[in-house]
């Protein structure tokens, strides 16, 4: 008999995965739907690669207004995933944990922004902020401030579509959290605030930095309630999104070279973000 | 008096109506099968769960008091609670995770880890101060549960089956340990468990409960000699038998009699050691005067010898060693005789 | 210009074309509009599904003239994919099934033309020009293009990037004003609709879009208008599944009935 570390382990694997597929372990009937969903979702984006303008890339991205779009876009989706945090993961709490009345119509209503087309929304802001707006024309009266056409606006478009991704995903984590850790700071002495700053809030953390990069990538993405609701101004209003809409009016090749930009920038975060905020936790 | 504490709560199917007092200084155990409700009269100590009626009194402090509206939020209760599974906040190292009771009532950040740091140390698991939870041992969890539950200086102790998710080795260590810090500590404890040799090792004194019922309050001594129900026979390992003394003889229930060591009169309870039966194949003869006829219901393997279940009109355990075992052909069904000395039978009032 | 009257050349080029290909009747009894159709029907039965891919702004009429060209042809349906026309014009570059491509630019039906998918000449049938829409009531008391250079007031303007933006820009040249707009909208309907809403004070769009969007809106008329008249040039295509069916749609379009309803919804006539 050879010696027994160098020959059992592959003899036993053998015996436990006979069939043909055992190299990867995956069952055909997984596999083969699971490429056809990768294919489908690479093949777009490699087009879009084959067929960018890499020659002219440089000149097409080096103009001041596309650098003012793309510092837009990533400040506004920021600011909107900041807002979404802020009120947001309460929101998120209250639909999870609380048990007041109506609960399962409040998180109907949260949901609204995921299935309403995008540019019906950026309307609805109009008829609710904008300066004949339900609570937008006593402000405008008031105090003379309009959001429409600020960046303000590009923010608050963004947080109403990107909103919702944050607190299903908060709300998800919260419920598959074990409640007893909470049951145990509490005996410790934690009121219920420091026991969701100290205790919930750190144990849901993976979720809610998943909920907070799909908020990110949903807004950085924005572009119906965004046109809308805040208008398009360079400078102001238009993000990257908008400038790549306005770009294939004219210059398709333009567009695509600005649509690689938006995706290489949002890949490189949310690479970053995971290597430094996912995997620590 | 310490804690006094009077509950009732309706838990599904299951109406619990216990009442029980804690004196400083006491180890209090509730002991009871799984779904007695043990858990729940935990919970509602601390404040977890509401109680539907009731009163919980700690120090002169009411805590609970639904007809009066009186109720104090758990994290104002001066108590410190170990549970099943540690629950160390897996987020924290070994130190914070002590020394988030005291930042919580109120410490400063570097007092709070000095004093957690202290406890650590009594636990002898400085090495693991600054580890995660997720890397320490069962038994070490536990330790540090212990810990942060006591950094606090509660004034109750709540541990619930602190011992009963370990593996056996460990639970001897940590039920050693905790019984020394029990021993040093000031306030009232109550230990819930359905094992009994953690009540009876931890405990000064047990309150059996079943179907949401107190069936017996006692010392682990008088618990464990005169058990009052068929649970708490089985669990410290007694035959119970029950029926109505006249004298030196008990007539039981299904009418057969039993010769026991002391005279008494009127209902009674008969407790008799597996290791006081003995078994034969045909009637013996000369002094027991206990003799009966009975079958083998169960032969289980307990420790080193046999633990084997008898039916007749005088049920009872025996325990043999294997080798009479073959010798008696002690097969399901089978027929033997069981006898029992007179002075192996404790007879006491129901 | 020149580009232009070139395209209006070849519209009338294209008229006459079309009606020599045509049967002699819808030639010579154009008089009764009942008594061409009905020439049509005995010589040509059209039959099928007729797509038309049309200008955004072409829905309202379009869809009215559909109606009344499917009651002439009962065996025909008619279907509509109305978009901007730089969408329809890469839809259609990409072979998208349509019969006939109805555009609201003639730089965008170049590129059908320069793709060689124009089974005729494109004809210029209606034109449009830009007005002033402001909202009912005209709150900000906007009088004409100089009010546009106002920074106080809320300017909503198309990007030069779409053929409304391109329009504004030359009328604003031919004015000599820079105007201060404080959005540029990405189509006219979105223009349109910040008006609607009275979130701007003003806004550059087509006399069609202010007529379509009724009491809400009011138009004003300015005379730099003239300076940024927009052609709708309009051609059958030589993938068409329907060829039949797209030459009689160019054709109905383009006859008095069709021209009269442009007229009503805005359109003016081209004055080749």
């Amino acid at each position: 008999m050879p010696s027994p570390s160098g020959v059992s382990a592959p003899v036993s694997v053998k015996q436990r995965q006979p069939q043909p597929d055992g190299a990867t372990g995956i069952p055909a009937v997984l596999m083969i739907p699971a490429v056809l969903a990768v294919g489908f979702l690479v093949l777009p984006l490699t087009a879009l690669l084959i067929r960018a303008p890499w020659s002219s890339l440089g000149s097409l991205l080096s103009t001041p207004e596309v650098r003012d779009a793309l510092r837009l876009s990533v400040v506004s989706a920021s600011l909107a995933t900041l807002i979404s945090l802020i009120v947001g993961v309460p929101l998120a709490w209250v639909l999870a944990r609380s048990q007041i009345r109506g609960r399962g119509v409040l998180r109907a209503l949260v949901t609204v922004p995921l299935v309403l087309p995008p540019v019906v929304g950026g309307v609805a802001l109009l008829l609710a902020l904008g300066r004949r707006g339900v609570l937008g024309a006593p402000l405008y009266d008031a105090t003379g401030v309009s959001f429409p056409f600020t960046t303000t606006a590009v923010v608050l478009a963004e947080t109403f579509v990107a909103m919702p991704f944050l607190i299903i995903s908060v709300e998800g984590a919260l419920r598959a959290a074990d409640r007893r850790y909470e049951d145990a700071a509490a005996t410790l002495g934690a009121s219920r605030a420091t026991t969701f700053r100290r205790v919930t809030l750190p144990l849901v953390a993976p979720g809610v930095a998943a909920g907070a990069v799909l908020c990110w990538a949903r807004a950085l993405g924005e572009f119906g309630a965004t046109i809308t609701f805040a208008g398009n101004f360079p400078g102001t209003t238009r993000t990257m999104t908008l400038q790549v809409y306005l770009a294939l009016e004219t210059d398709p090749d333009a567009a695509i070279a600005l649509s690689l930009v938006l995706l290489a920038v949002s890949i490189f975060t949310l690479a970053l973000l995971r290597d430094r905020w996912l995997m620590r936790t | 008096m310490s804690l006094s504490a009077q509950i009732v709560i309706q838990r599904g199917p299951l109406h619990v109506d216990v009442s029980f007092e804690v004196q400083q200084g006491e180890v209090l155990a509730i002991l009871g099968p799984n779904g007695a409700g043990k858990s729940t009269l935990l919970r509602i100590l601390a404040g977890l769960t509401r109680p539907q009626s009731g009163r919980i009194v700690l120090d002169g402090q009411l805590l609970d008091d639904p007809t009066a509206g009186v109720r104090v939020p758990p994290h104002r209760r001066p108590i410190g609670m170990v549970f099943q599974d540690h629950l160390l906040f897996p987020h924290l190292s070994t130190v914070d995770n002590v020394a988030f009771g005291l930042r919580a009532r109120g410490q400063s950040r570097e007092a709070a880890r000095r004093v957690a740091a202290e406890w650590v140390a009594r636990m002898n698991l400085s090495d693991h101060g600054s580890a995660k939870p997720r890397s320490l041992s069962g038994g070490q969890a536990q330790r540090i549960a212990l810990a942060r539950a006591l950094a606090g200086k509660p004034r109750l102790l709540l541990l619930d089956e602190p011992l009963s998710a370990l593996d056996a080795r460990t639970k001897l260590d940590v039920r050693a340990d905790l019984r020394h810090h029990l021993a040093d500590y000031a306030g009232a404890t109550v230990l819930v468990t359905h094992d009994p040799i953690d009540a009876m090792a931890l405990a000064d004194r047990l309150v059996v409960v079943e179907r949401g019922r107190v069936v017996q309050v006692g010392t682990p001594v008088e618990v464990s000699r005169r058990p009052r129900t068929d649970y708490v026979a089985r669990l410290v390992g007694l035959s119970l038998l029950s029926g109505t003394a006249d004298g030196r003889s008990v007539v039981l229930d299904s009418g057969a009699a039993v010769q026991v060591a002391e005279a008494r009169t009127g209902p009674v309870f008969v407790a008799i050691r597996p290791t006081a039966v003995g078994l034969y194949r045909s009637r013996p003869d000369g002094s027991p005067r206990n003799v009966w006829p009975a079958t083998v219901a169960g032969v289980t393997p307990y420790g080193e010898t046999l633990r084997v279940d008898l039916h007749g009109k005088v049920p009872l355990t025996a325990d043999v060693s294997p080798e009479a075992a073959a010798e008696l052909d002690l097969v399901l069904g089978a027929g033997v005789w069981a006898s029992v000395k007179a002075s192996e039978a404790a007879a006491y009032p129901a | 210009m020149s580009f232009y009257r070139s395209l209006a050349v070849s519209a009338a080029v294209g008229l006459v074309l079309a009606g020599c290909d045509g049967d002699e009747p819808a030639g010579t009894g154009a008089g009764s509009n009942e008594a061409a159709a009905g020439a049509t029907a005995e010589e040509r039965t059209l039959s099928g599904t007729l797509t038309v891919f049309a200008a955004a702004s072409l829905t309202d009429v379009f869809t009215e003239l559909g109606a009344q060209f499917e009651a002439e042809n009962p065996d025909l349906t008619v279907t509509f994919n109305f978009a901007a026309s730089s969408t329809l014009a890469a839809q259609i570059t990409q072979a998208a099934p349509a019969d006939v491509f109805a555009s609201a630019s003639a730089t965008t039906m170049q590129t059908v033309v320069d793709a060689g998918l124009n089974a005729e000449e494109p004809a210029v049938f209606v034109q449009n020009t830009l007005q002033i829409a402001v909202p009912a009531g005209n709150p900000a008391g906007v009088t004409g293009l100089t009010d546009f250079t106002n920074a106080d007031l809320t300017i909503a303007l198309c990007a030069e990037e779409v053929p409304c933006g391109a329009a504004a820009i030359k009328v604003f040249e031919a004015a000599g004003l820079t105007p201060q707009p404080d959005t540029l909208e990405a189509d006219v309907r979105a223009a349109l609709t910040k008006v609607e809403l009275g979130e701007v004070d003003a806004a550059l769009v087509y006399k069609t879009d202010v007529l379509a969007a009724g009491d809400v809106v009011e138009g004003i008329e300015f005379p730099e208008s003239a300076e940024a008249v927009n052609d709708y040039p309009i051609t059958a295509l030589t993938e068409a599944p329907n060829a039949d069916a797209a030459a009689a749609w160019v054709e109905f379009v383009q006859s008095e009935d069709g021209l009269a309803a442009l007229e009503a919804a805005g359109f003016q006539l081209p004055d080749a």
